[in-house]
């Protein structure tokens, strides 16, 4: 697995090198705000992802087929729906969600054994330290501030979508 | 009229904007999304924000109507409302969220519903700012002229 340094030409050449092989890793983006899953949505597809948008947890869970426990014995496994949701390669979610917030989407993402390996960033419009730390410690692999840019989403795919 | 008088006027009309406060960077991070593949994104992303801010517009007066003001509702709206406007930059919409938080916090009625009342005002108004400016760079582009960056303005 290569590890890139944070310097834009190798951001650009990584970049190059997933488009050149057809790679496109698919993410799923929560977040309850209209504006702002159109918004992830662009930036995703600028940098070649296949997206899938949830509004809330519940639904993202369920994409995930991780609503039911029992899901995971049917023969709904090998249909072709569950062949693309077991291969989502990150999950970007918003922290303040009506319902389920995106620290308990992630607590339960992280705490599956069938997805506690997907890297999840959690994402918020507001900087408070207790916060950015709490997801960290859960396993978030990265926190990042609202709104998004497309280098944030650049870095994100090299760090962790290659 | 010609094209460079009309890109002209495009580029003191988007400085104004700037200057007024009606639009912060995030308008400039958005208009670097749009690429050929998807000319209207800007267009498509602006009106969600002003079918979204009219529909809870609509529920915050709904909510002040009621004989208890649920606080907690009225704060989500509130926050609904200050993370799309901040995603589009519309700045003075986003100002008068962060003002109407506080209020909210402290339960102030009469400080929400001056807020609540200088919303409405901010929003028609970036609402009027922004289909002003898509015009003129429908009407530039029909002349077949191209638009300035907006980057490079500033």
């Amino acid at each position: 697995m290569e590890t890139s340094s944070s310097s834009s030409s190798s951001s650009s050449s990584c970049m190059k090198w997933s488009c050149e092989n057809g790679y496109q890793p698919h993410v799923l983006a929560v977040d309850d705000n209209l504006v702002d899953r159109k918004l992830v949505e662009k930036l995703l597809k600028n940098s070649s992802c296949k997206v899938t948008t949830a509004e809330n947890g519940v639904s993202a869970l369920e994409f995930l087929g991780l609503l039911d426990e029992h899901n995971q014995h049917t023969n709904f496994e090998r249909s072709n729906e569950w062949q693309q949701r077991s291969k989502v390669n990150m999950i970007i979610t918003d922290y303040c969600m009506p319902g389920m917030s995106g620290y308990e989407l992630l607590k339960k993402i992280k705490r599956s054994s069938k997805m506690k390996e997907v890297p999840v960033v959690v994402v918020s419009s507001e900087n408070v330290p207790t916060r950015i730390n709490k997801c960290l410690e859960e396993g978030a692999e990265m926190f990042m501030l609202k709104p998004l840019k497309q280098s944030d989403v650049v870095k994100l795919k090299c760090q962790f979508m290659n | 009229m010609e094209v460079g008088l009309m890109q002209r006027q495009w580029v003191d009309y988007t400085k104004s904007l700037f200057l007024e406060d009606f639009l912060d960077s995030q308008f400039i991070e958005l208009q670097k999304l749009q690429d050929e593949g998807n000319p209207d994104f800007i267009v498509e992303v602006v009106s969600l924000f002003f079918e979204d801010s009219e529909r809870l517009l609509n529920d915050l007066t709904a909510a002040f109507d009621q004989p208890d003001v649920d606080f907690q509702k009225v704060d989500g709206h509130v926050h609904q409302l200050k993370g799309s406007s901040s995603s589009i930059g519309a700045q003075r919409v986003k100002n008068v969220c962060i003002a109407m938080r506080s209020f909210c916090e402290e339960q102030n009625i009469d400080g929400c519903l001056r807020c609540l009342q200088q919303l409405k005002q901010e929003t028609c108004l970036v609402k009027n700012k922004l289909e002003n400016l898509f015009r003129m760079e429908q009407q530039i582009v029909a002349a077949g002229g191209s638009i300035p960056s907006t980057e490079l303005i500033f």
